[in-house]
């Protein structure tokens, strides 16, 4: 059981470090809402909202994309190539040192 | 006009629970919901998910626990307005409040319970600058009547099943369909897609890709979008622009109703989950109150605590005894009566 430190660039450019849980089931945009920063995670994680969007900064490995995410991300707005939705980001410890900035809120 | 004791706007699972608290109290319910079915998200999104934090369910699927909300308040005979979104309410001089619908329909209660989750779903509006000035006038979210765009240039933006089936479906209708999506790959049923590829090569649908609508023009009316593929900008006429990006949720409506707002959510106290709004509650997934969970536990308390402080309002003077189900049984408003079993005392060796 370890966390895992976790660096969050908010909208306006405030950047937070953050440590999560990899025991607690949980998942990047529940963590988000841990810390209060500002992601609504409206749909409570089933990949309809894109309120959780956020771009990944750093250059580690995430396990793909299921069919869900991909096509909540081919509707959402200011998708770029390293857009992913927090809530289908599991903690892992292969996470440790990741850095994501949150996308705008639309 | 409808009229009832509590009117419940959203029949999820909270405003379903609603029904069994206010029955136990003698006060009569009637549900209004956008959905054309009862249980809300449970039944319209994931009815075949297990839910696992049920008390006393160690796992129940979503559609199920519908089903058994609906079998539990069944004997207090709710009412129901469905396929119907609550638009407007009006405070009367007796305090009670009249609502009604977007389709007309009046409801008049004494209470109202807003169990309205995350609200109703709406279309999701592309970040287009200006794109709310062209709404009727060539811009539409949504297509009520295809007949509009005979002989028609619209140009249908999205990657999905309803951008795909509108734009075969326009095909034969318009004087031009123009697809344009963010992506080169569509993702949608297979046959929509092949039958776009088939129309694409008969030329009958142009496709844009990868391309973003970043900019509409017109005077009185939309005539031209300026889309960018590949960095490169150019300007396309059009007569119609029609973005099918899916559906969120919004609070809609309810939103201007006076209520206290707080990010996306009403603002309740967690005394009774009444809102600013003297008699108006607001229970579930639509509230927000310090340390606020959207557990469907959480709204069943509060749908619980909410009926207690509905009675008091409805008969006020009168002392309420909190009753349990085990020791009063259930009398139900259809003439049904639920107990458990008296015991005897009678001796077994005579």
């Amino acid at each position: 059981m370890t966390d895992v430190n976790i660096t969050v660039t908010d909208r306006e450019g405030a950047v937070h470090d953050i440590v999560a849980p990899t025991d607690m089931a949980m998942n990047l945009m529940e963590v988000f809402k841990a810390y209060e920063l500002p992601v609504e995670g409206t749909c409570g994680g089933m990949a309809m909202c894109a309120s959780c969007q956020c771009y990944v900064t750093s250059s580690h490995e995430l396990e793909d994309m299921q069919d869900e995410e991909e096509a909540m991300l081919s509707e959402a707005f200011f998708v770029k190539n390293n857009s992913r939705l927090g809530c289908q980001i599991p903690i892992t410890s292969q996470l440790e040192g990741l850095e994501v900035e949150l996308a705008p809120d639309y | 006009m409808i009229k009832t004791d509590i009117l419940i706007i959203g029949a999820g699972p909270t405003g379903l629970f609603t029904v069994f608290e206010a029955g136990l109290l003698k006060l009569k319910c009637h549900l209004i919901d956008a959905l054309p079915q009862p249980g809300g998200q449970c039944s319209e999104i994931y009815p075949k998910k297990p839910i696992y934090d049920i008390p006393g369910f160690p796992e129940v699927l979503a559609g199920d626990l519908t089903q058994n909300l609906l079998e539990q308040g069944k004997q207090f005979e709710p009412g129901f307005t469905l396929g119907e979104r609550a638009e407007t309410i009006e405070k009367q001089e007796d305090g009670s409040f009249i609502v009604t619908t977007n389709k007309g329909t009046k409801h008049h209660a004494p209470i109202v319970a807003i169990a309205g989750g995350l609200g109703s779903f709406e279309p999701r509006k592309p970040p287009i600058e200006n794109i709310t000035n062209y709404e009727d006038k060539g811009v539409a979210y949504f297509i009520k009547d295809p007949e509009v765009y005979r002989n028609k240039k619209v140009v249908i933006a999205g990657g999905g099943d309803s951008a795909l089936d509108w734009s075969i479906f326009l095909a034969d209708v318009a004087a031009e369909v123009t697809l344009i999506h963010r992506r080169n790959e569509f993702r949608g049923a297979l046959d929509s897609v092949e039958k776009a590829r088939e129309l694409k090569l008969l030329e009958k649908i142009n496709i844009i890709t990868p391309a973003e609508v970043t900019a509409l023009h017109g005077n009185s009316k939309l005539e031209g979008i300026s889309i960018v593929r590949d960095g490169e900008k150019s300007l396309l006429e059009a007569d119609h622009f029609i973005p099918l990006f899916g559906l969120s949720p919004k609070l809609g409506p309810i939103g201007d109703w006076g209520l206290e707002i707080e990010k996306n959510a009403i603002k309740v106290d967690t005394l009774d989950y009444q809102t600013n709004i003297p008699g108006i509650f607001a229970i579930g997934d639509v509230n927000t109150y310090p340390g606020k969970l959207k557990l469907i536990l959480c709204g069943f308390h509060e749908a619980t605590l909410m009926c207690q402080s509905a009675y008091k309002i409805m008969n006020p003077g009168k002392k309420y005894i909190l009753k349990y189900t085990t020791v009063s049984g259930i009398n139900g408003f259809d003439g049904t009566r639920k107990e458990a079993p008296k015991a005897v005392v009678q001796a077994i060796n005579d």
